[in-house]
């Protein structure tokens, strides 16, 4: 590539390009919810069964109190007002109430995030040093019994699901052994992170075989890239050339396949929680789907997609650090 | 005493029908410089780079590769970097391959300073500065900070070339260095190597396919063929009086640098793989003089002949005005 088209002109001119792509990113990012949000909305009231029939479970209504329920939740409105009414609220930051659990479903949701916070924290931690760990040792012993080991760990592992996994950890270290809780949140700091312990391993398992192939492959990459053979070939120890050009060259395809694990995982927390009896997130989507809670699905789904939306946004405003030859214009990417 | 002394230096790789490298002799003095000339994969390279104990992966070594005394042949960590960062540097063909895109200019110029000789930043900066400004750079403070990619091919190579005298080298190792850049580049660059050999009385060992600018630019040259030195003189005699049927080869398919231009004569056939093997001469299959159960004996080997040295089995008859008809305005052609 001639080296002219690609300078990103260092002098005049950056400033107002930056501020121009953070607004462009906005924008989009702010598109793509609304148009989530559509989605979200309106497959809800595609799906069968009626939240009507939930909120007069265990009675038989009459046609009047029926239409009575109607009324005050909206249900007779148009589908367009129905979204408009919603929308308006969701943007004041009301997502509506929970027939569920009569309250706001910000509440619900709110009390349940840190359960799902932790479990997805320590995951993530796993996953990037079990997942990097694994890949470099792969690449620099490539061909040994250590690099098969590997490899055969990262096809084992990106074909167990993660409710499997939750499954037999359970039933080995959690009932046979006795080692670890299995069931519920746990109280107080250190129980809390006893009983996440499980549930963080069977979350992080497929994710961590894949960010090990990742890792690996782009280790292997660089490896054979010429300027690892000028750097040994100056006399640069073999440890400072792996860890100064071989790793960190290779962080870019490390980084960006975990940003887009992100959305796989907060998928997976519902298993995981579920199969664990947590109380989070994950588990209060898979309640809130199977009672119709349709306000609290809505939410999560909502939630999910913005979480997703903000950590791809994150990596791209972080990438130009990573590789500078990717210019902080959003449109280039 | 020689600088860089190579003695029957054979190097093979497994599973490789012939070895990368066949007893090769060659001597660089300081203050010399010297041409290795041959076709792609003809082992220039693996001889360049053996000069810095950079030998394939899992390749047999035999014979002695000695710089300033020190045999790198199987030599000890320590032992290579003494020689990398202090004796020896080379220059490689790429430049933008051979620095790192993530990096800046500063932190590739001082690497080895501060993490091999323990230099502070400050003192590192400075000393990388001096060099750029050495090697013709117009503004060296701005250059330290900028990345690979901000800069054209010739003052990237001019980068590599103050990276090399880093550790004030005795010997420079130049490989292809001016293969990748333009034509007025590759003069300036040239000019430049020429100067700084003067300078610090530098031994150059120049790597090159192109035997004319060897023969105007170096005292003695090298021919390799197949993994052999087939050839060796002073630039001028091999001008004048190549023996060995390939040099002759060499010079009657490139352009002259002065006079008329005539039709080129291309050698026949195609430079033998690492997967084929010969049991007599590796030219012979493409040598027109080549002799039917003489060429097809052991290999020749390099003996004195006139004021060179040549590895051919016709050497004795075949005398210059003989390989005079390889010329392109000879008869047949």
């Amino acid at each position: 590539m001639p080296a002219a088209t690609r300078r990103s002109g260092g002098r005049g001119g950056r400033g107002p390009a930056l501020a121009l792509a953070a607004l462009r990113r906005l924008a989009g990012m702010a598109t793509t919810l609304l148009v989530t949000s559509f989605l979200v909305f309106s497959s809800l009231y595609l799906a069968p069964g009626d939240p009507v029939s939930f909120l007069v479970k265990g009675r038989s209504p009459s046609p009047q109190e029926l239409d009575t329920i109607r009324e005050q939740y909206g249900f007779n409105d148009p589908f367009p007002v129905r979204y408009w009414h919603w929308l308006e609220g969701v943007l004041q930051g009301d997502f509506g109430r929970s027939y569920l659990f009569h309250q706001g479903v910000g509440d619900v949701v709110w009390s349940r995030l840190p359960a799902s916070l932790l479990l997805i924290g320590v995951s993530m931690l796993l996953i990037a040093v079990f997942g990097v760990g694994a890949g470099i040792v792969g690449a620099l012993r490539r061909g040994t019994w250590a690099d098969s080991t590997v490899l055969l760990m990262v096809t084992v592992g990106a074909a167990v699901p993660s409710f499997v996994a939750a499954i037999l950890l359970r039933s080995v270290f959690g009932v046979q052994l006795g080692w670890f809780p299995t069931f519920g949140n746990g109280e107080g700091a250190l129980d809390r992170l006893h009983h996440v312990v499980l549930p963080a391993i069977a979350l992080s398992v497929t994710f961590t075989a894949l960010v090990t192939r990742v890792t690996r492959t782009a280790m292997l990459d660089e490896l054979r890239r010429e300027h690892v053979e000028v750097a040994l070939s100056r006399g640069i120890p073999r440890r400072s050339v792996i860890r100064r050009h071989v790793l960190r060259n290779a962080l870019g395809p490390i980084v960006t396949v975990s940003a887009l694990l992100v959305s796989g995982m907060l998928v997976s927390t519902a298993l995981v929680e579920t199969a664990f009896g947590m109380a989070g997130v994950g588990s209060l989507l898979v309640q809130a789907v199977s009672q119709q809670d349709f306000q609290v699905v809505q939410a999560i789904v909502l939630l999910v997609v913005a979480a997703f939306v903000l950590i791809n946004a994150l990596v791209d405003l972080l990438y130009p650090l990573i590789d500078p030859r990717v210019a902080a214009q959003g449109s280039a990417r | 005493m020689a600088l860089l002394d190579i003695d029957a230096l054979s190097v093979t790789l497994p599973g490789m029908a012939r070895p990368i490298l066949d007893r090769i002799e060659l001597t660089v003095a300081a203050g010399e410089t010297v041409a290795l000339v041959g076709e792609s994969g003809s082992g220039k390279s693996v001889t360049a780079r053996a000069a810095l104990g950079l030998f394939p992966a899992g390749a047999d070594l035999a014979g002695r590769v000695r710089v300033e005394d020190i045999d790198l042949v199987g030599a000890d960590a320590a032992r290579l970097r003494e020689v990398r960062t202090g004796i020896a540097a080379m220059i490689f063909q790429d430049p933008r391959a051979g620095i790192s895109p993530v990096r800046r200019i500063g932190d590739f110029l001082t690497e080895a300073l501060r993490l091999v000789g323990g230099w502070s930043r400050a003192r590192a900066d400075a000393r990388a500065a001096e060099l750029l400004a050495a090697v013709g750079l117009p503004d060296p403070e701005r250059h330290l900070r900028q990345f690979p990619h901000e800069m054209s091919g010739g003052m990237l190579q001019r980068v590599m070339i103050a990276a090399a005298l880093c550790g004030e080298p005795r010997l420079l190792l130049c490989d292809e260095p001016t293969t990748a850049l333009d034509v007025a580049t590759q003069a300036e660059i040239l000019a430049l190597l020429g100067r700084l050999r003067r300078e610090r009385d530098l031994g150059l060992l120049l790597i090159t396919h192109d035997i004319e600018l060897a023969a105007a630019s170096c005292d003695r040259i090298y021919v390799m063929y197949a993994g052999r030195i087939v050839e060796t003189a002073t630039a001028d005699e091999l001008f004048a009086r190549p023996r060995h049927p390939y040099t002759a080869g060499l010079l009657g398919s490139s352009p002259p640098q002065e006079g008329p231009l005539t039709r080129l004569a291309p050698i026949p056939g195609a430079p033998m793989s690492l997967l084929e093997s010969a049991t007599g001469c590796a030219f012979a299959p493409r040598c027109r003089f080549a002799e039917p159960g003489r060429c097809d004996q052991a290999p020749p080997v390099l003996e004195p002949h006139g004021a060179g040295r040549v590895a051919c089995h016709r050497a004795d008859e075949l005398e210059p005005p003989v390989l005079a008809h390889l010329a392109p305005d000879s008869e047949d052609r």
